[in-house]
């Protein structure tokens, strides 16, 4: 069970250390948890990991394919690996070793890519994964998360380490809103719906949940009742919340800091076109690449904002059949 | 335990894998028939003499590993663990048929014995290192053997893990390089040349040797040296043919996946049942 936060302030926990302190919990509790990171120690927030576990955490340098393999060596042999990499790299630069080494051997392997979208911020287009997500997608049998907060993140670490796969989380390596109460409990593969409404529902993960409460707000001011859903699983996505939302709600917003092709926007219309289609408006990425900017500038640049998700909702409620 | 093999016994144990692994291509009508018959003498060796294994329990936690990251090559390991015992050997007819265990690439969900799926080049290296590493914090002695084509060392990933394996002193892994000069397109030193593959390997930080790759008591003696190295990964380069003893398939090039027919196989079988034959006999 999880309890939102009556209002969405900065957490003062960042998420990389909310990662960490998840791992140091499980490795403590599970000797067959280890870590892997490529060059980026001092970036990811593990090196208290590191240093606490040295004969258990592994920097295997600038090799990221060499990595998720090693991981998938370690996994066959019954240990429980966790990757770390900026997000460009733990899809693209990677997707064969995800897919053959882990994913079709049937292996355990958890993996880790920060900076998503525009949190890349200053290292731009070249670090900037729009499209992280669509790229594993594709991969039968994948887990993708992009979890929400800190508190949500650590919670994530510890059922990753109960449950057999391979899993890839999508997370923000700096600050991030604070969206439940310590304590919280979530289940993988099933949205928790924030707030109840009744004229659209509105769905988004990562940074764009604090957006789309925002824009939950400035319909509420117009007398517009918006639902909205942390989708923070991309796959297996929820179709059976997505079907009754359509039924309840009649049209959707979703919102990502992704390209909207292949991802949170697909899965859901996905779902939504098998069980009960509904008008779908897509706030994401429009097929673009990244930029340097900062974050607030970038939200504006690819239109990633609670604005564009009021008028998504407005857009998607007219196109309602009467 | 019982005594080891010795280099006239393993030689015939090879012969018998590799009459065995032209059957089961016999069945398939065609396949990576060069890559198989070059590395038979490293699997004799390995399953028959050095590796610790128990066919009957092939999960058994504490066996040594073997990664053929040169997944192609997956007829001949199968034809071995059919011999040493994992599954009946009339199981071997499956090759490639619809809903086989015996898939063209190794897949360790579905054949017995099979410690890794493999079959996209270059990333069984970083498997194996990675079982070894495993090993290590178990505080086991088990071994992590792997096996890599020649053209395989064109995929970066190779040198990655070549690396790290030094890096971290990986001294329970053993890397053989199946160096039979050719790649898919044809000859290696035609389509990218390599140069000294134990040159680049000892640049690294491993400890190398160089076999003849058809002599099993030299592969034999060459895993041992390198079961007692401290502190380095080894690597045992082998001077092979590809196509070895096959008589459609050796001094072809290329013949790295080949059909033949009826007649062509049945030459084959017959003139490694000849060699068989003389090698019981004591030649």
């Amino acid at each position: 069970m999880f309890t939102v936060k009556d209002s969405f302030e900065t957490s003062r926990t960042l998420m990389r250390d909310a990662c960490c302190q998840g791992l140091l919990d499980a490795a403590e509790k599970n000797p067959d948890v280890v870590v892997l990171d490529a060059d980026l120690v001092n970036s990811s927030g593990l090196k208290p990991f590191f240093k606490h576990y040295p004969d258990r955490a592994f920097d295997c340098g600038v090799a990221e394919a060499n990595m998720i393999g090693i991981a998938a060596g370690l996994s066959a042999a019954g240990k429980i690996p966790f990757t770390h990499t900026f997000g460009c790299f733990a899809s693209r630069r990677v997707c064969d070793q995800i897919m053959i080494s882990c994913a079709y051997a049937h292996l355990n392997v958890k993996m880790i890519g920060s900076d998503p979208g525009v949190t890349a911020s200053k290292n731009g287009g070249t670090h900037m994964p729009f499209e992280d997500m669509a790229v594993l997608r594709a991969i039968p049998e994948i887990t993708l998360i992009e979890p929400s907060d800190p508190v949500m993140m650590r919670w994530l670490i510890g059922q990753l380490v109960e449950q057999y796969g391979v899993y890839y989380i999508r997370m923000v390596r700096k600050e991030a809103a604070s969206v439940y109460e310590e304590g919280s409990t979530f289940e993988i593969g099933k949205g928790n719906v924030l707030q109840d409404g009744s004229d659209v529902t509105l769905f988004a993960s990562g940074i764009m949940v604090e957006e789309a409460m925002k824009a939950a707000t400035l319909l509420h001011a117009e007398g517009i009742s918006a639902r909205v859903v942390d989708m923070f699983t991309w796959k297996p996505i929820d179709a059976e919340l997505v079907a009754r939302c359509a039924r309840e709600t009649g049209c959707f917003v979703t919102a990502e800091n992704h390209n909207v092709l292949g991802g949170l926007g697909s899965a859901i219309a996905e779902a939504a076109v098998q069980s009960v289609p509904v008008p779908i408006e897509m706030v994401g990425v429009k097929d673009r690449f990244g930029q340097v900017g900062s974050v607030s500038f970038l939200k504006e640049e690819y239109g990633l904002t609670a604005l564009e998700i009021f008028d998504a909702a407005k857009r998607s409620i007219a196109r309602k059949r009467g | 335990m019982a005594a080891k093999p010795n280099a006239e016994q393993l030689h015939s144990i090879a012969e018998g894998i590799r009459l065995v692994t032209l059957q089961t291509f016999a069945g398939a009508g065609s396949g990576h028939v060069g890559g198989s018959m070059s590395i038979i003498e490293t699997l004799a060796v390995l399953y028959a003499s050095e590796m610790r294994v128990n066919p009957e329990d092939p999960d058994w936690k504490e066996r040594d590993r073997l990664v053929l990251s040169k997944g192609h090559a997956g007829p001949a390991l199968y034809a071995t663990l059919a011999l040493r015992g994992y599954f009946p050997k009339e199981m071997l007819s499956e090759l490639n048929q619809n809903g086989t265990h015996l898939p063209s690439h190794c897949d360790r969900m579905k054949t017995p014995g099979v410690d890794m799926t493999t079959g996209s080049l270059g990333q069984g290296i970083s498997a194996a290192i990675g079982m070894a590493l495993a090993a290590r914090l178990d505080g086991s002695d088990r071994m992590t053997y792997l096996i890599i084509g020649d053209g395989e060392c064109d995929e970066g990933q190779i040198w990655e893990g070549a690396m790290f394996a030094a890096h971290h002193r990986l001294d329970n892994l053993i890397c053989f390089v199946d160096n039979n000069k050719q790649q898919l397109d044809g000859f290696i030193t035609d389509v990218l040349d390599l140069g000294d593959i134990g040159a680049k390997f000892a640049a690294f930080g491993w400890h190398v040797q160089n076999v003849n790759g058809h002599d099993c008591g030299a592969i034999q003696t060459a895993v041992n040296v390198a079961k007692n190295q401290k502190g380095k990964p080894s690597v045992i380069v082998l001077d092979t043919e590809k196509g070895h003893g096959c008589t459609f398939s050796e001094g072809v090039c290329p013949n790295h996946h080949q059909s033949f027919t009826p007649m062509e196989m049945e030459e084959a079988i017959e003139n490694v049942k000849k060699r068989l034959i003389a090698a019981r006999e004591g030649r």
